[in-house]
């Protein structure tokens, strides 16, 4: 028992460490900062996804609506209320959040496919919002016109803007604090309703839970930290993107958790790796890229059902 | 007083009647074991009682309240709990976590972000105490889906145990077990009856279990209720011998 929870805590840290100092060593390594950056946020939006879908049981095909109305979220608010950060961060998870909250209201009578081709359906309609409401949001170009400002701390100005670092720190730092959250909440009675609605709907709800309100509440939390992480996106690219909304955006992050590993907590953030690190490299030399990684997702699937990590962690046990 | 009463409940499939005009009152301590041969609706006749659906028409009392028109969830937050005849348990979760989920909901922390020190203690104090009732403390840290037959069953009666409920619903508790099996999830049921004061009702194909444990016995044919008694009672009524009993009285 003590020797499991000892490998726990040093993979812990090395997952840690490996974050805290991934600028310097993906540099050397043919990387760039910017690049561990999207890691980071696409990997909070894929461990988003996962809180329900690992960790509920269910899956949604829409998340990446909420992941775009985080950015859209984030980006007109600084580019109409305030050249905040911090705001465009908090704007962005309430936009993502309460749209999820209200929908989830519909979305949660339904189970299964249903639940899943209902999820792509409201997804859907922000998308086409995005796209035709071309006077707020820049329509099929996107939203532009706004650019993440510096971090105001009264005594000092941390410039996030123009160096690289700072930004990714910025970013591990927000994704430490959503990350904390959701581990925080999985270890606790509610969390543990999550998983018990997992293992078996039928008992859960014969233990007294309401199985309907409980995956509401997880579908909602899901939603926040998905706005959550579509505002930092907005603040990486400095742009918003209606296809951030759009259904093939959700199957990357279904991809991300299932490749990574969906029945570990940090198995989608090694799936975001995979996706985004493969998206980089071979999207210079082919424009099928997408043929690569979607050949290495039915391997994964094939041949290691748990997931990269869920296979990393077998094999060394 | 009557921990449950049930007011000529039917429930209608389309043309099916599966349960046909069945009162029954169950006193509170009592052990009441429902038999009849197969389709008779004993198991349809639970799942009106545990809020699986609604009864086509007729009223259920628990507690001296009206809980006809209630969710599942909402009756064993009054305190029903309920097995079923294909266990129904968290598999991937060990037998400690599968009783603690039961323990915190029935302390009222299904809702929570957070747990402190003293309550954990007291949902792990309940969580061994039950646990030992059911003879699984030496299992604590094992996966329940690794579990022999009988000791998933035994888990399974464990998580219904820590939610304290005042009326223990069973259905066909030793269902595809052998004998050795069969005599310990008996030998359990006895001591929760007698030694723990539980109210139980129990649907149960195994005569010897059945003769052995009920203080009363409900037999359903058809959907009707044929003959409410004793097992003394039930096993001279010559009704039940010809529908039913046969030769193994």
């Amino acid at each position: 028992m003590s020797a499991e929870q000892t490998r726990k805590l040093i993979a812990l840290a090395a997952i840690w460490a490996a974050l805290l100092f991934a600028p310097y060593w993906m540099v050397p390594l043919g990387g760039y900062t910017a690049l561990a950056t999207r890691v980071l946020v696409l990997g909070l939006a894929a461990m988003s996804l996962n809180f329900l879908l690992g960790f509920t049981g269910v899956l949604s095909f829409g998340h990446a609506a909420y992941f775009g109305l985080g950015a859209y979220g984030a980006g007109l608010a600084l580019k109409f209320v305030a050249p905040s950060t911090p705001l465009a961060l908090i704007l962005g998870m309430l936009l993502g959040g309460l749209c999820g909250a209200i929908l989830g209201t519909l979305i949660v009578r339904r189970r299964g496919v249903y639940f899943a081709m209902v999820t792509i359906a409201f997804g859907q309609v922000f998308y086409y919002i995005a796209f035709q409401w071309s006077s707020l949001t820049g329509g099929d170009d996107g939203l532009r016109g706004f650019s993440r400002q510096p971090l105001d701390f009264g005594a000092f100005k941390l410039d996030i803007l123009s160096n690289a670092n700072n930004f990714y720190y910025f970013v591990l730092f927000c994704f430490a604090l959503a990350v904390g959250v959701m581990a925080f909440i999985l270890r606790s009675p509610f969390g543990r309703t999550m998983i018990a609605i997992r293992e078996n709907e039928r008992r859960a709800r014969f233990l007294g839970i309401p199985v309907e309100r409980h995956i509401w509440i997880a579908f909602t939390l899901s939603c926040f930290f998905m706005g959550f992480a579509g505002a930092l996106y907005a603040l990486v690219n400095n742009f918003a993107d209606p296809r951030g909304l759009h259904y093939s955006q959700s199957g990357d992050f279904v991809m991300m958790a299932v490749m990574g590993g969906m029945r570990s907590f940090w198995g989608p953030l090694l799936g975001a790796a995979v996706f985004v690190v493969l998206q980089d490299y071979l999207s210079s030399i082919t424009v099928n890229w997408m043929s690569f990684v979607g050949l290495l997702f039915v391997l994964v699937v094939l041949f290691f059902p748990r997931g990269l990590l869920g296979f990393l962690q077998r094999s060394k046990a | 007083m009557n921990v449950l009463d049930i007011n000529n409940v039917t429930k209608r499939f389309g043309n099916l009647v599966a349960v046909r005009d069945v009162s029954l009152s169950v006193a509170k301590g009592e052990l009441c074991a429902i038999i009849g041969p197969n389709g008779a609706g004993k198991t349809t006749f639970f799942n009106l009682i545990s809020g699986f659906f609604p009864p086509t028409s007729g009223s259920i009392t628990f507690d001296g309240r009206n809980i006809t028109r209630l969710s599942t969830h909402e009756r064993v937050t009054r305190g029903m709990a309920r097995t079923f005849q294909i266990t129904e348990i968290f598999p991937e979760l060990t037998v400690f976590e599968n009783v603690r989920i039961a323990a915190e909901v029935a302390g009222g922390y299904r809702l929570r972000p957070w747990i402190n020190r003293a309550e954990a203690a007291q949902v792990h104090a309940r969580v061994e105490e039950t646990l030992k009732l059911v003879s699984l403390e030496t299992k604590t840290d094992r996966l329940v889906g690794e579990l022999a037959h009988g000791d998933q069953r035994a888990a399974e009666i464990a998580m219904a145990l820590a939610l304290k409920p005042h009326l223990l619903l069973l259905d066909e508790p030793t269902a595809g077990m052998g004998d050795q099996e069969t005599f310990q999830i008996t030998q359990l049921i006895r001591r929760l009856h007698r030694d723990s004061n539980y109210t139980i009702v129990l649907i149960e194909h195994d005569m010897r279990v059945v003769f052995n444990l009920a203080d009363r016995i409900c037999v359903l044919d058809q959907g009707r209720m044929l003959a409410q008694g004793t097992p003394q009672e039930i096993a001279a009524n010559e009704t039940v011998q010809a529908a039913y009993l046969g030769n193994a009285a």
